[in-house]
């Protein structure tokens, strides 16, 4: 540990959240290059359809299974279309879903979570009993059943991997209010006037709000190979729609004959993110949570 | 020890009715009308009506529950539409097949994942210590379908070690006699040797995929719980008293050690089952997991939702048998509850 005197005067807020983003980071070059990945993915999710070589769907029959060439850099798939331009366009639908469900889970479990641990009771027993329920199953099979019943469509596939996600975010939230209902700023607030809702919005919800966000940036990686599993075995993208999930099940029955690179580009592309997502997770935390860097 | 064992039975009961209403609610209370869904594409008015009465669902929600309930307890999941057997039977007659691939996955990812993690506490810091952490960080970023693809490539296609990915046993065996429904352990009854080893080569790849995907959350948990006993004060006694640095290890802080370790057990096996359903697709395993995708894409729901189900049901199973496994290993745990 360092001496108090060597602790720079503590600027005021933003630069000196700045500067100890920057300390974190120094820290953990790891996280700067997950930083460094996680900009490139959102820079082809934004402008990918753009700036890619190819249009993703057209189809070319002089160049079917090429190998990777200079002119297709990932080479082509069964129907020639440029894999590359496939992988670099997929990005904003795998990121997209990824997104919508944690955010989406995100509103649902931090809401049901910080309403059951601070009001406890009847509240806390329902949102508790719904998150044990649907603890008792295997998550990826729950979601399988769950776009399965509500329709085959990219928005249900959002939808149970909110759902899946939903016990871990309600109990995070759910024991970060708890410990916080009779914190004596709670208190204050409630002397001095302030309806209950109103001390939940104001004071309970802005203090779990960190902790919650560092809980989206782990669970995206999760939430892109939740989706991409789902896709892979044939539910909510349809085929010609470039994405990571279907594209490596487009690949499968390549790789027996040997035309690894129609499912590899799109598989690593995969688990580049999935790992970015993972690392940056980690990183977030050790910014927002120093008691628990590792 | 049985008066325990009861009471932990009764705490699963509001669990799996959880389960079975979770299940139900599925088909029966999302958009969409089951009975359009079953009549399929071509069905007149008239048709969609008959089976909605077949199906009991003019009847009230409360009433159709009951009947859905009904069903279970005899042991009746609903006809397949594509194959037009009872889902029971095709669950039953796939299951050993998945369950060899999953305890299989199992056994070979704490095999490995068990002695990484002990080695990276014990040389904490080491080269060995990097080594568990890529493996466990890499592990959770690899989707487990792409993992199966790149070892069917390098195994089957490029050095040919491993047979083509297609199914349990390669077209030339016969299945052995079902004793088990386990092939490596029927093929050992029947005495038939060339079996065993067939289906043994059939089930590495797969295997491996799934102690792959697995092997993170064991190998980090082993690693975190052996560091946390090694550091604790009656280790360091059984050091001073000149005891080999084998016995402090394993008999003292490893048995310790256990304990977390048994409770990851739990998630672990929620993730194997999920991956299962990828593994068995990508290797055309002839396991619950294939039989319910197939179904998903035929949009025959009664094998999908006694899919789940089954899936459920063994979750909590397993679960339970973990919970008694602690109890075991842990003789504090019977004595308080």
């Amino acid at each position: 540990m360092t001496d108090i005197a060597a602790i720079p005067p503590a600027a005021s807020g933003f630069a000196a959240q700045l500067r100890h983003s920057r300390y974190v980071i120094a820290e953990n070059p790891v996280t700067g290059l997950a930083f460094g990945l996680f900009v490139l993915i959102l820079v082809a999710a934004l402008i990918g359809p753009w700036i890619v070589p190819y249009d993703p769907l057209a189809s070319d029959t002089a160049v079917t299974l090429q190998p990777p060439n200079l002119h297709h850099w990932f080479g082509t798939d069964q129907l020639g279309r440029d894999i590359f331009s496939r992988v670099v366009v997929a990005t904003r639908l795998d990121f997209t879903i990824a997104v919508a469900s944690v955010a989406l889970v995100f509103l649902m479990g931090g809401l049901a979570g910080v309403a059951a641990g601070y009001y406890g009771g009847w509240t806390d027993r329902i949102v508790s009993r719904i998150a044990d329920t649907i603890m008792a199953f295997p998550l990826f099979v729950l979601a399988m059943g769950i776009v399965a019943a509500l329709g085959n469509s990219v928005q249900n596939i959002v939808l149970a991997t909110a759902i899946i996600n939903f016990p871990l975010y309600a109990r995070i939230a759910r024991a970060e209010a708890n410990v916080r209902r009779e914190a004596g700023f709670v208190e204050a607030a409630r002397l001095s006037g302030n309806s209950e809702w109103r001390i939940l919005t104001y004071q309970i919800l802005p203090n779990v709000f960190p902790i919650l966000v560092v809980q989206m940036s782990l669970t995206m990686g999760y939430a892109i190979l939740n989706a991409a599993g789902l896709s892979f075995i044939g539910l909510g993208v349809r085929p010609p729609t470039p994405e990571w999930g279907i594209m490596v099940a487009e690949g499968a029955a390549n790789i027996i004959s040997g035309e690894w690179w129609v499912a590899l580009f799109p598989g690593l592309a995969l688990m580049i993110a999935v790992f970015c997502f993972n690392l940056l997770g980690d990183g977030l935390r050790d910014m927002v949570d120093p008691r628990r860097r590792t | 020890m049985l008066a325990n064992l009861l009471r932990r039975l009764v705490t699963v009961i509001p669990t799996l009715v959880g389960v079975v209403i979770v299940t139900f609610l599925l088909t029966r209370v999302l958009p969409g009308d089951p009975a359009v869904y079953f009549a399929g594409p071509a069905a007149t008015p008239q048709s969609i009506a008959d089976i909605r009465k077949s199906l009991g669902l003019d009847q009230p929600l409360p009433e159709q529950f009951l009947r859905y309930v009904d069903d279970l307890a005899h042991g009746n999941l609903g006809n397949s539409l594509a194959t037009g057997r009872p889902v029971m039977t095709e669950i039953v007659s796939r299951l050993p097949a998945s369950a060899e691939l999953t305890l299989f996955g199992l056994i070979v990812s704490m095999v490995i994942a068990i002695p990484l993690g002990i080695l990276a506490a014990v040389r904490q810091g080491s080269w060995i210590d990097h080594t568990c952490r890529i493996v466990a960080t890499a592990g959770v970023s690899l989707p487990v379908f792409f993992t199966g693809l790149l070892l069917v490539y390098l195994f089957y296609f490029r050095l040919g070690w491993a047979p083509a990915p297609l199914g349990r046993l390669d077209v030339f065996y016969d299945a052995p006699p079902q004793v088990t429904g386990f092939y490596l352990i029927d093929s050992l009854i029947a005495g038939e040797p060339e079996i065993f080893m067939a289906s043994l080569k059939q089930l590495i790849l797969p295997g491996l995929t799934l102690a792959i995907f697995s092997l993170a959350p064991i190998a980090r948990m082993t690693r975190a719980s052996m560091l946390a006993v090694l550091s604790s004060d009656f280790v360091r006694t059984a050091r001073a008293s000149g005891l080999s640095s084998y016995t402090v290890i394993i008999t003292y802080a490893f048995r310790n050690a256990m304990l977390p370790l048994i409770t990851t057990l739990g998630m672990v096996f929620s993730f194997l089952l999920g991956a299962n359903v990828l593994v068995e697709k990508v290797f055309a395993w002839p396991g619950i997991g294939s039989f319910a995708v197939e179904a998903l894409i035929a949009s025959d729901f009664a094998p999908v939702q006694g899919f789940v189900l089954t899936m459920a049901v063994m979750y909590v199973a397993l679960n339970l048998l973990i919970d008694i496994l602690y109890g075991v290993v842990d003789p504090r745990v019977r004595l308080e509850a």
